[in-house]
């Protein structure tokens, strides 16, 4: 995985859809606590329901890339493979 | 005396050479033994640097020399050894350079279970073990969430299909990498060696397949190459070997790092479900609702009393100032309508007194006002001297009179 383990790190990629789960399975548990003042507990609200249809669209949009790994100088190259 | 000897012999037939003898027997030999099974045991085993192999078949009674050529011997999967026992197929023959009768060997089978798939099997399998690469802890987790994941088999397999299939529906997130390798034949463990290497080489792989579909136990036998199991037990990224059907066992699955039954199955370990993760994004969502519900709820509830507290006192104080307005108005108008009243009354008070007061209501009774030519009003009899003319003003006019005597 090349996503940062929380996704949210300033400048790096998108959070992957790993980073989504963590942080709502986080998110879900703290406002469980309940020891969150309302302000605090609405941000993360918002936040969850953000990081569920970013994670939801990912799930919904993606398409397999199929790609093949040939011999070259030196290493691999990588070309596209039609689905 | 001369020694009378022999003269040079006269044959009757051409004498045959050496060769067209051995040539003879050769193909008397092989007409007579087109093919044959011959049952017996192993011995004298030698390998040529040319890769043709020589042995002794023997039994109790009998042996025969045998040669079994490279380009038979390499369908083997292991080299026989002195004693074992074997089924032969192939031809008698002569080699006619050493006057040899051969057997030569087409096909060699072990008459052991298993035969020398099991024999090489075995033997990979113990120097596999003897290094420890058989050792379960050295399996490794597999990622959760793979973004590049490899495949190692023949692109022309049902193998890469059936993975392709399986995560284009589960898993159509990541980036699928095939590294075409022959799967199958006498290259082919040096070609899967070959793919592995390079599939490690490439900078971020998270996971690596390496497998093919169904085929015979012949089909399948490079997974059981030693060299292909090391590269397995080598790879850098966790693996997972996935070789034929459920009952195929190989070497690779037990270096590997998981063992899928079929190429299908390994693409199902090695993604989760879409629909099992968003059923499991629904009931996060069900828990952030429920928790941040919770939360809202009893906030909500504290906002919607304070509000129908607010909305209350707020009604209270308008419905006030309403009433106070309504009767400020009330009073503002009554106030108006008092003064008013009071005033007009007040005129009506004074018209009425100016009206009592009005000196014609006397003079419609019948009085009258003297005034001197000056005006002055005459009340008393000292006013009005003997000869005194005056004016009386009666009801309606004056008229001229003069008084005739003095009091």
């Amino acid at each position: 995985m090349k996503a940062t383990p929380d996704g949210t790190a300033p400048g790096s990629p998108p959070p992957s859809l790993q980073a989504d789960l963590a942080r709502l399975e986080a998110i879900v548990r703290a406002l469980e606590a309940n020891d969150l003042d309302l302000d605090a507990a609405l941000a993360l609200f918002e936040e969850g329901v953000g990081r569920l249809r970013n994670a939801r669209e990912r799930l919904a949009t993606a398409e397999l890339r199929l790609k093949q790994l040939r011999e070259a100088a030196g290493g691999g190259d990588v070309d596209d493979l039609a689905g | 005396m001369t020694l009378e000897l022999p003269l040079a012999p006269t044959l009757r037939e051409r004498p045959l050479t050496v060769l067209e003898l051995t040539e003879g027997a050769k193909r008397v030999l092989e007409q007579a033994f087109p093919a044959a099974w011959v049952e017996g045991e192993i011995s004298n085993f030698t390998k040529q640097s040319n890769g043709h192999w020589y042995f002794t078949l023997k039994d109790p009674f009998a042996e025969v020399r045998c040669a079994m050529f490279r380009s038979d011997n390499r369908r083997l999967p292991a080299e026989p050894e002195n004693g074992l026992k074997v089924y032969a197929r192939g031809r008698l023959s002569v080699y006619p350079a050493r006057g040899a009768m051969q057997f030569i060997v087409r096909d060699l089978l072990a008459t052991t279970e298993g035969g020398f798939y099991a024999i090489a099997l075995a033997r990979a399998r113990q120097a596999l073990e003897k290094d420890g690469l058989l050792d379960p802890a050295r399996k490794r987790a597999l990622p959760p969430f793979p973004g590049v994941i490899g495949m190692v088999t023949s692109p022309d397999g049902a193998a890469w299909r059936d993975v392709v299939a399986v995560i284009a529906r589960r898993w159509p997130l990541v980036e699928l990498m095939l590294i075409p390798a022959r799967v199958q034949g006498e290259d082919a463990p040096r070609d899967l060696c070959r793919a592995l290497g390079l599939a490690n080489r490439f900078e971020g792989l998270d996971l690596l397949i390496v497998g093919r579909g169904g085929g015979s136990k012949e089909d399948l036998w490079a997974f059981n190459d030693e060299h292909v199991a090391r590269a397995v037990a080598a790879s850098r990224v966790p693996t997972i070997s996935a070789v034929g059907h459920e009952i195929d066992v190989t070497l690779t699955d037990l270096v590997a790092d998981l063992r899928a039954p079929t190429p299908s199955a390994a693409a199902e370990k090695a993604v989760p479900d879409r629909m099992e993760v968003l059923r499991y994004l629904a009931s996060l969502e069900a828990g952030l609702g429920v928790s941040a519900g919770r939360r809202l709820d009893a906030a909500g509830t504290r906002v919607a009393h304070a509000q129908s507290r607010m909305a209350v006192a707020a009604q209270g104080r308008v419905r006030d100032a309403a009433q106070r307005l309504r009767e400020a108005g009330l009073r503002m108008h009554a106030g108006c309508a008092a003064i008013t009243e009071v005033r007009r009354a007040h005129l009506e008070r004074l018209a009425a007194s100016l009206d009592a007061l009005s000196p014609l209501k006397v003079l419609e009774r019948g009085y009258s006002v003297a005034r001197d030519a000056a005006g002055r009003v005459l009340r008393r009899v000292g006013d009005f001297p003997p000869g005194l003319s005056f004016r009386l003003r009666v009801v309606d006019g004056e008229v001229g009179a003069r008084a005739e005597t003095g009091a």
